[in-house]
Order: structure tokens, then C-alpha cells, then sequence
């Protein structure tokens, strides 16, 4: 029962995510695309979600879909001068496509020759929780934790570096 | 066929990798920079879901593949970041976003 | 802990389902019931009720970005004070020390902004 259940979501947030990722590809707007990033960004929180990563699935929003999608959107208004800057030649780009069917074909060959080795998949039943995710999260991971404000810290600088400051 | 099957690390792992291939394509034949930076985070999400998913699957207590998906979203965030600052210098320099406006270095 | 996955975020699929069915419906509803009588007036671009001047597509001027990032960068500080909070009781004070090093990173970033001016409203 619990199984249906899981694979019909599954199924329902697959469909969204590649969609929109196929939508994005696809729209000749680049404002329309970065919403369909934004549409993608959610459904993945949703797929953190069925694999019951609570948390992962509030960073996700918080990061993605709040801010970077803001970023992205800020870049794109800062950029193009009139609306019509915005629709963009269709680029089918065919080399790209073949180069990109032929790694994903043959990463999906690996990963069906890696099916034999696992575990046929069930959903695990004990999910740790938030607090958990906390004390790990300061205890082992301590170290990658402040070289991940470290990282911050260099990206900021570098995009006020870079932005000029004096706002010209 | 498996991926009917209940679902299982297998599937999370095939959506992946229609995802980063989608991502690939985008970010090797979009001409626009912002373009390309969206692609590459798709890309960046398609990762992220193979981590939570097999660290879901294999050893659901450790919780290692969210860690990782956890530093991967802030180096991300902060990838995109300084991209996007790099296409707002390249459009002050240039007035354009195309990135075939960035050809100095081509030999 | 949760037994199923789904099973304990129905609530959360009640609210979606709610949701995707509210906005259509009172859409539907105010389409349905309001008189619809158009005028040039009613029919241009809301701008606190004044007349609006110049195309609704502007762009911004690039000392704006600054902003963004910031947001950006403080966003995530927040996700990262969350499970600290949450697990606080359970550590040792030695935790307290690591998020006040963290934060403190993050606030030279912020102080080297300001000192760049990056933050000054032109």
C-alpha cells in the first residue's frame, strides 16, 4: 500500500522535475526559464521529501527557491534593457544534444549494471530527525562547516570586488 | 522492468542522470551566460538527489549524502553567486551577456 | 520517527491539494460574479492609483546585486542556525563557539562591504 503510495509521488515529482527542466530548455524567454528552474528547484525539495530528508528539503527552498532564483532574476533585469531582450533565437544546438544523449545513455547502462548489486530498493523505515541532523551536523562535520562560511565569505568579496563598490 | 518496480535507489538515480544530461546539453549550446549558469545548476541538482538518495538507501542513520548535499547547496549558492557577478562585469564591459563576447584569450 | 513516509505528510498534501484548488476557484468565482464593464482607465497598469509613466520594464542599476547576494549569503546562516538550535541542548558549550566563529566570518564579509561602499543608497 505504502509502496503504491510512494511510487505514485515519485512518479508525479519526476514528471515535474524533468518537465521542467525539458520546459526550461525549451522556452525561448529567459525570464520564463528561470521560473522553470524555479518549478524544478520545489519539485526536488518535494523528491528530498519522499526520501524523508526533512531538512534537505527546507534548505532547498530556502537556497534555491528563495534566493538563488532571486539572484537569478536580479541578474536577468539588471542585464536586458527592453522586454523583448528577453526572447532569445532558438538554439537547438545539435552537437551539445548528441554529446549529452550518448553520456546519459551510457550513465544509464552503468547505473542499470550497478542494479545488480544493490539491495532490490524499499524506503527505510527509521528517519532520523532534525536534532539529530544537528548534533552530527556540529560534531563530525565541524570543519566543512566553517570552511562553508569561509567559501561565503570568498564569494561575497569577490562579487563586491567585482561589482566595483562605488556602484560604477 | 526496474523502474516500475517499488521505488528504490535506482529510480532516484535514472531521474538524476536525465536531469544532469538535460543540464549538460543546456550548458554546452546555450549562448546566453545566464543560460549556462542555469543549466550548471541543474546539474548541481541532479548530484544533489543521487546523495540524499543512495545515502538514503545504503545507510539511512549516517545521513552522509545530506551533509554532503547540505555543503554542495552553499558551494553551489555560492557558485552561482560569483557567476552571476562575472556576467554582470562581462555586461558592464560589453553591453551584451552573449558569451561568444568573451573570446580575448581565444588563440 | 515516523513509520511511512507519506503517511505522516498528508497534511502537508491536504494543504497543496487546497491550495491548487483555491486560487482557480476564487479566480473563477470573482470572473463569474463581478460586473465587467472596461475602460482605458481600468484596463492600464496599477500604480497606486496615479497615472503610470514609462514602460512597466526597467532596469535596475547593478549596485543592486550587492544586495542580493547578501540576502543570499545571510539565508544560508539562517539554515544553518536552525538545526543548531534545535540540537543546542543536547551539545556541549564547545558548538556555541563554532556558530559564533561562523557568524563572524560571515559579518567580515558584511563589514568588508560596507567598507567598500557597496551598501550606500545612491
Amino acid at each position: 500500500m505504502s509502496s503504491t503510495v510512494d511510487g505514485i509521488v515519485f512518479l508525479a515529482l519526476a514528471f515535474a522535475t524533468i518537465g521542467g527542466a525539458v520546459m526550461m530548455l525549451a522556452t525561448r524567454n529567459v525570464v520564463h526559464a528561470a521560473f522553470w528552474l524555479l518549478e524544478v528547484m520545489l519539485a526536488t525539495a518535494g523528491l528530498y521529501m519522499l526520501l524523508s530528508a526533512e531538512f534537505l528539503a527546507l534548505v532547498q527552498v530556502l537556497v534555491y527557491a528563495g534566493s538563488v532564483a532571486v539572484l537569478i532574476l536580479f541578474t536577468i533585469m539588471l542585464t536586458l534593457r527592453r522586454r523583448e531582450d528577453a526572447i532569445r533565437d532558438f538554439e537547438p544546438g545539435w552537437g551539445a544534444g548528441i554529446l549529452a544523449v550518448l553520456f546519459g545513455g551510457a550513465l544509464l547502462f552503468a547505473v542499470e549494471r550497478f542494479s545488480a548489486q544493490m539491495r532490490p530498493g524499499v524506503m527505510p523505515e527509521v528517519v532520523p530527525d532534525v536534532a539529530a541532523f544537528g548534533e552530527k551536523l556540529f560534531t563530525s562535520w565541524a570543519v566543512p562547516f566553517e570552511i562553508a562560511s569561509l567559501v561565503l565569505l570568498v564569494a561575497l568579496v569577490g562579487a563586491v570586488w567585482w561589482s566595483g563598490g562605488d556602484g560604477q | 522492468m526496474t523502474l516500475i518496480q517499488p521505488v528504490g535507489a535506482l529510480s532516484f538515480m535514472a531521474l538524476s542522470v536525465v536531469l544532469f544530461s538535460l543540464g549538460l546539453y543546456g550548458a554546452l549550446s546555450r549562448k546566453s551566460t545566464v543560460m549556462v549558469l542555469m543549466s550548471l545548476e541543474l546539474m548541481a541538482n541532479a548530484i544533489n538527489i543521487n546523495l540524499v538518495a543512495l545515502s538514503r538507501f545504503s545507510a539511512p542513520a549516517e545521513m552522509t549524502g545530506q551533509f554532503f548535499a547540505v555543503f554542495s547547496m552553499v558551494v553551489s549558492a555560492a557558485e552561482i553567486g560569483l557567476g552571476l557577478a562575472l556576467v554582470l562585469a562581462l555586461y558592464r564591459q560589453r553591453k551584451t551577456v552573449e558569451i561568444d563576447a568573451m573570446q580575448e584569450l581565444k588563440g | 520517527m515516523v513509520e511511512s513516509v507519506t503517511a505522516d505528510h498528508t497534511v502537508l498534501l491536504m494543504f497543496i491539494i487546497v491550495g491548487a484548488i483555491f486560487v482557480p476557484l476564487t479566480l473563477t468565482a470573482s470572473h463569474l460574479l463581478a460586473p465587467s464593464k472596461h475602460d482605458e482607465r481600468k484596463l492600464d497598469t496599477y500604480e497606486c492609483g496615479s497615472e503610470p509613466i514609462g514602460p512597466p520594464w526597467v532596469q535596475f542599476r547593478v549596485g543592486y546585486y550587492v544586495y542580493a547576494l547578501l540576502f543570499v549569503v545571510f539565508d544560508i546562516e539562517t539554515v544553518f542556525l536552525y538545526p543548531w538550535a534545535v540540537a543546542f541542548d543536547r551539545m556541549v558549550v564547545f558548538v556555541l563557539a563554532e556558530m559564533i566563529v561562523f557568524i563572524a566570518i560571515l559579518a567580515g564579509g558584511l563589514a568588508y562591504a560596507w567598507k567598500e561602499g557597496a551598501l550606500r543608497w545612491r
